[in-house]
């Protein structure tokens, strides 16, 4: 299935092991990843805010280079979903709005006609591939491993730009997806709570608390390790896991996955071929549960 | 049709019924609220039945010392925000086929705010918050009082309509994630309203509104999350309130802070390179003489080192930058 790949600045930067794993899971998958290497970054709600046309015509001209490219348009990141999705819903519910957008974006040889559907890889594989494909690329089973699910606030909220009213169990998926690939999903309250990111840079402290008590919870209930489809989720919760644990003043010490590592690792893959050895936190013992190495 | 709540009881003088059970503590940061325990309950309602017309069944017809706050039982009054299944609602506004789940419903009062007994939670926290905020028309003088009403165009009202229809039942302030870590927080029912009157045409004071919410605990210390869209059962959106109220802030030539050093700097990078530059990202948004904050950025800078996740020194751009930079020009505004 050919989709329109948009990996985010995040997973090109910071997060690289994010990149390499989501490509590495591509074939398993039968996905055919058609990057758009021209699509901008979302701004990520920080310029849209500012200036909110500025927004529109910068991620209409993304859902337009998709649209050229024919195919869905698939994100790996929980806040690029959030920020495509909001813009997209405004773009194809306003048509002032899509005109300005495409007035804006005309001279650069793109029109968006409002036909792009933005869809994370987490929904993908419920909706479009297929949970019967996922199952048959399973080649390791995480039997014994408890994993927290932490979904990142923009792949949740607001619902109605992101269709949850409609589809009510996106909010669900990754209890399910852990469940299938073997391993027991945690249940917490932080599951859909806020790491922290957003205030990283305002209020640091509480930026670090907010994401440190998520995963102390998840610890608490006994969890191995956390998953989660955003890798700004996941520069809070493992980037920024020492200085939390600081903050917080108690021990955290609980590796953070990208989603595409979690598949890789369950479809037989090597755990340096996912990166997982590209952690700030270390990933081995979680790995040592299902008798793996890094 | 059956019902089974399960609701959280909270004495201070410590009188439970036997069948009542020690909850778990809740986690932190809201650890420090006091443990309750559980009661169950089955009531027999209509299929259409509220959470609220259970509280009141049980009340009247089988536990005369459940303690719950209620009065218009129609979505108008705010009286009954509470925690149902762990986030804050209107108990009137709850259906219990809705929120059952595994058989029943869980209802108690929020962890987040200080509890009085059972589902009475202690409000003042969010009546000192919407206060401090002076939800109230200003001039700048006393003036004579007019000869006539001071008439607005509809048209700036509508701008408005949203914010107005807030009932203060707190369910944003329960469930605001920012809160939860930051009581100095003003909040998200606070700030709606603080935009409410900055957005007011009739007044005189939005400049110093603007600087007073500028403050830390103010318009940038919210994480963005949209639990308080989410929760509001009346549609203010809080949220979106204030992100209007930071770009008011920042017209205004409130720049002297974080936020908007990161939003221009965030700007800079997507508009010469297409992408985001994290390196550069941190230390402008936090002020290159910072000395103090940039220094504690230090150690993650070097756990990411460390791991080989510090992104590269030579920031790359996307094929195509230059059309970026044009669609910045074109539209114009702040970042252009």
């Amino acid at each position: 299935m050919k989709v329109a790949f948009y990996p985010g600045c995040v997973s090109k930067g910071a997060c690289p092991e994010l990149y390499v794993s989501a490509k590495a899971i591509a074939g398993p998958l039968g996905l055919q990843l058609e990057e758009l290497t021209q699509a901008p970054c979302t701004g990520a709600g920080v310029l849209s805010e500012q200036n909110p046309e500025l927004g529109d015509a910068l991620n209409g001209l993304t859902l337009a280079m998709a649209e050229a490219e024919g195919a869905d348009l698939m994100t790996i990141c929980s806040t690029c979903q959030g920020v495509l999705s909001q813009h997209n819903h405004g773009l194809t519910n306003d048509k002032s709005r899509l005109d300005r957008a495409n007035a804006t974006i005309a001279d650069q040889g793109f029109r968006y006609g409002g036909t792009t559907k933005v869809k994370h890889l987490l929904w993908m594989l419920f909706e479009d591939i297929g949970i019967d494909r996922v199952a048959a690329a399973i080649k390791r089973k995480l039997t014994g491993l408890k994993i927290a699910p932490f979904y990142g606030c923009y792949i949740l909220r607001p619902v109605e730009a992101l269709g949850l009213r409609e589809r009510p169990e996106r909010k669900t998926y990754l209890e399910k997806l852990i469940a299938m690939l073997g391993a027991e999903p945690v249940e917490y309250k932080g599951s859909t709570k806020c790491c922290g990111f957003p205030m990283a840079t305002f209020n640091r402290e509480k930026s670090l608390a907010m994401g440190g008590n998520h995963i102390l919870e998840a610890k608490e209930k006994g969890a191995d390790l956390l998953v989660t489809p955003c890798p700004l989720c996941h520069l809070n919760l493992d980037a920024q896991q020492p200085d939390a644990a600081r903050v917080l003043k108690k021990e955290i010490d609980v590796p953070i996955f990208h989603l595409p590592q979690l598949l890789g690792l369950a479809f037989g893959m090597d755990p340096s071929e996912l990166r997982l050895d590209h952690h700030v936190v270390s990933t081995k013992g979680a790995l040592e549960k299902v008798e793996l190495k890094v | 049709m059956q019902f089974t709540i399960e609701v959280g009881r909270y004495d201070p003088e410590g009188h439970y019924a036997d069948d009542a059970v020690e909850g778990q503590p809740f986690p932190a940061p809201w650890d420090h609220s006091p443990v309750r325990r559980y009661q169950t309950y089955t009531v027999d309602l209509p299929e259409h039945a509220v959470v609220l017309d259970a509280l009141i069944a049980v009340r009247e017809y089988q536990d005369q010392s459940l303690v719950v706050r209620c009065a218009c039982r129609s979505a108008i009054c705010g009286s009954c925000a509470m925690w149902v299944n762990g986030h804050a609602h209107l108990a009137c506004k709850s259906k219990l086929q809705e929120f059952t789940k595994d058989g029943k419903t869980r209802v108690e009062a929020p962890a987040s705010m200080p509890l009085i007994r059972d589902l009475v939670c202690d409000m003042t926290p969010f009546w000192e918050k919407h206060l401090a905020v002076k939800p109230w028309l200003q001039n700048k003088q006393p003036v004579p009082p007019p000869n006539q009403e001071y008439r607005v165009p509809n048209a700036s009202m509508e701008e408005l309509i949203q914010e107005v229809s807030c009932i203060s039942c707190g369910a944003c302030l329960m469930d605001c994630e920012s809160f939860a870590v930051n009581p100095d927080f003003l909040g998200p029912q606070a700030l709606a309203q603080a935009y409410r009157y900055a957005g007011d045409p009739r007044d005189a004071e939005t400049k110093e509104r603007l600087a007073e919410y500028s403050k830390p605990g103010g318009i940038w210390d919210c994480t963005h999350c949209y639990e308080c869209v989410t929760q509001c059962p009346k549609g203010v959106a809080p949220l979106d309130q204030i992100l209007k109220l930071r770009k008011m802030a920042v017209d205004a030539g409130f720049t002297n802070n974080a936020g908007t050093r990161h939003a221009d700097a965030f700007a800079e990078s997507v508009r010469e390179s297409g992408r985001l530059n994290e390196l550069t990202l941190m230390p402008k948004s936090v002020g290159f003489f910072n000395i103090v904050e940039q220094i504690k950025t230090l150690p993650s800078a070097f756990n990411l080192l460390r791991a080989g996740k510090l992104p590269p020194l030579i920031h790359k751009k996307i094929p195509g930058v230059n059309r970026i930079k044009t669609i910045f020009e074109r539209v114009g505004g702040r970042f252009k």
